[in-house]
């Protein structure tokens, strides 16, 4: 039966570090003034919509914002969702993006100078996040040779092509959203909201997951943990789902 | 001749494009309605960028999922023997060339294959998202476009003046005149759209064009014709 899991047959040992299980607004307290923070989350999809809520309310000031995109402002239909919530409040000094399409707030407080905006090509931005958690110097990337993205960055030829060195991205805090943990805080991840979380778990100095559920140590299947109990160091209950 | 925008028939013409079995990444806009024109005989695997290998069309109405969307935010669906991934996975899939087609709207593309879709400098700057990588990574690069501008000006550039997404990476640019594919710095007309003609089209386009020898004339409905060979024209 060489095929199915053996749980060590000489002693009972469980890895039972369990982690606290705080709420949204705890969660948010321990972000900062000035923190740099990962949002995991596409589109709103797979965001920890429960803390995002929260930190509007503690209105933290000049935090350095990792994500994807910034959720959705739309004048015209006047939906603000996830991200946006906190891109309206002016919480963040700069935003480290790859889309910022479907904000329309953001793309006003870039063009009026308020808020710095760092635009990055989507896969430079997972793969930066990734070298940062993976302890990389940083890579070589095709992506952005010949274009703006190119200015004042380091151009490196490996056999006759050349690549920009791209540097790791980490930050103070990471705020991940997963289907399922067990109290460990082994995570499963559902769907696309998987995304930049996995990434994100790894790249910051604290990692709070908001997920839908909570299950005893063992109840998951080692196979099908996306993210390591280690990499996470608060859990959080979902009471956010829809945006 | 009048000029009538016609982005189905793009979105038709793209989606004749694919052999089953080939993985295909649609970016967002127009290049998303070429899924509805694939014909049902052929099985191409989709990829999302967000995550997904063997995107399915959208669900129907109360049968979304919260974690399940396209590139777009949309509520998408997974076919059978599809998977999810994360972001760097995504990425890596796209940059390391294991994706055959990548369709992409256009602001201007020109004669280099430069292609320029995601910033106006100090009035819309939506953002490169996935589509740098895309036009890097991916086999052959197609930028689906009206031919014109609200304006009246050709997207069909000499030179893009915006900036770039993509550095010489664009082979093959689909508009509602007709199939244009980028070779040494000139645009090649391979299909023309009727009524349009290849002379209506190098009239009214600011960049050097090519008749090809072999250059097909293709009527409206999709009937592909080879009804005549067109003359070398430039």
């Amino acid at each position: 039966m060489y095929f199915v899991i053996i749980h060590s047959q000489y002693d009972n040992k469980v890895i039972m570090v369990l982690k606290p299980i705080i709420s949204a607004s705890d969660a948010a307290d321990r972000i900062k003034d000035g923190n740099s923070v990962m949002v995991g989350g596409f589109l709103n999809c797979g965001s920890p919509h429960s803390i995002i809520l929260a930190l509007k309310e503690k209105n933290t000031k000049n935090l350095t914002l990792i994500s994807n995109d910034t959720a959705i402002y739309n004048l015209k239909t006047r939906v603000i969702t996830g991200l946006a919530l906190l891109v309206k409040n002016k919480m963040f000094r700069k935003i480290i993006t790859s889309h910022i399409g479907t904000n329309q707030e953001t793309q006003r407080q870039m063009n009026a100078g308020e808020t710095e905006v760092e635009l990055v090509p989507q896969g430079t931005l997972a793969e930066q996040i990734r070298a940062g958690g993976a302890g990389l110097g940083g890579f070589l990337t095709p992506t952005g040779i010949g274009t703006e993205v190119a200015n004042g960055k380091q151009i490196i030829f490996v056999n006759h092509h050349s690549f920009l060195l791209e540097l790791p991205l980490k930050a103070d805090v990471a705020i991940i959203k997963a289907r399922k943990a067990d109290k460990s805080g082994n995570l499963v991840f559902n769907g696309t909201a998987r995304n930049f979380n996995p990434l994100m778990a790894t790249a910051a100095e604290l990692v709070i997951a908001e997920v839908e559920e909570i299950v005893e140590v063992g109840e998951i299947d080692p196979n099908e943990i996306h993210t390591s109990s280690i990499f996470v160091d608060f859990l959080v209950k979902a009471e956010q789902f829809d945006y | 001749m009048e000029y009538i925008a016609n982005k189905e028939i793009i979105a038709r013409r793209i989606a004749q494009i694919f052999k089953t079995g080939e993985v295909v990444n649609l970016g967002i806009g127009l290049p998303t309605l070429v899924e509805k024109y694939i014909s049902p005989e052929v099985n191409i695997i989709l990829m999302s960028e967000n995550g997904i290998m063997g995107l399915g069309p959208a669900p129907a109405k109360g049968f979304e999922s919260r974690d399940i969307t396209d590139s777009g935010g949309s509520a998408a669906t997974i076919r059978k023997g599809g998977c999810f991934f994360d972001s760097a996975t995504s990425f890596g899939i796209i940059r390391g060339g294991h994706v055959d087609y990548t369709v992409l709207g256009v602001l201007e593309v020109d004669q280099d294959g430069n292609l320029a879709n995601y910033k106006v400098p100090g009035k819309m700057v939506p953002g490169m998202g996935g589509a740098m990588d895309l036009t890097i990574g991916a086999r052959i690069v197609i930028a689906a476009t009206l031919h014109f501008q609200p304006t009246g000006s050709s997207r069909l550039k000499r030179h893009c003046t915006l900036p770039l997404t993509a550095h010489k990476e664009v082979n093959l640019v689909v508009t509602d005149l007709g199939v244009f594919e980028v070779q040494g710095g000139r645009f090649y007309l391979a299909e023309y759209f009727a009524p349009y003609t290849p002379e209506y089209i190098l009239e009214h386009t600011d960049a050097d064009i090519i008749v090809k020898n072999n250059c097909i004339k293709v009527v409206i409905n999709t009937q592909i014709t080879e009804e005549k060979q067109c003359q070398k024209l430039v």
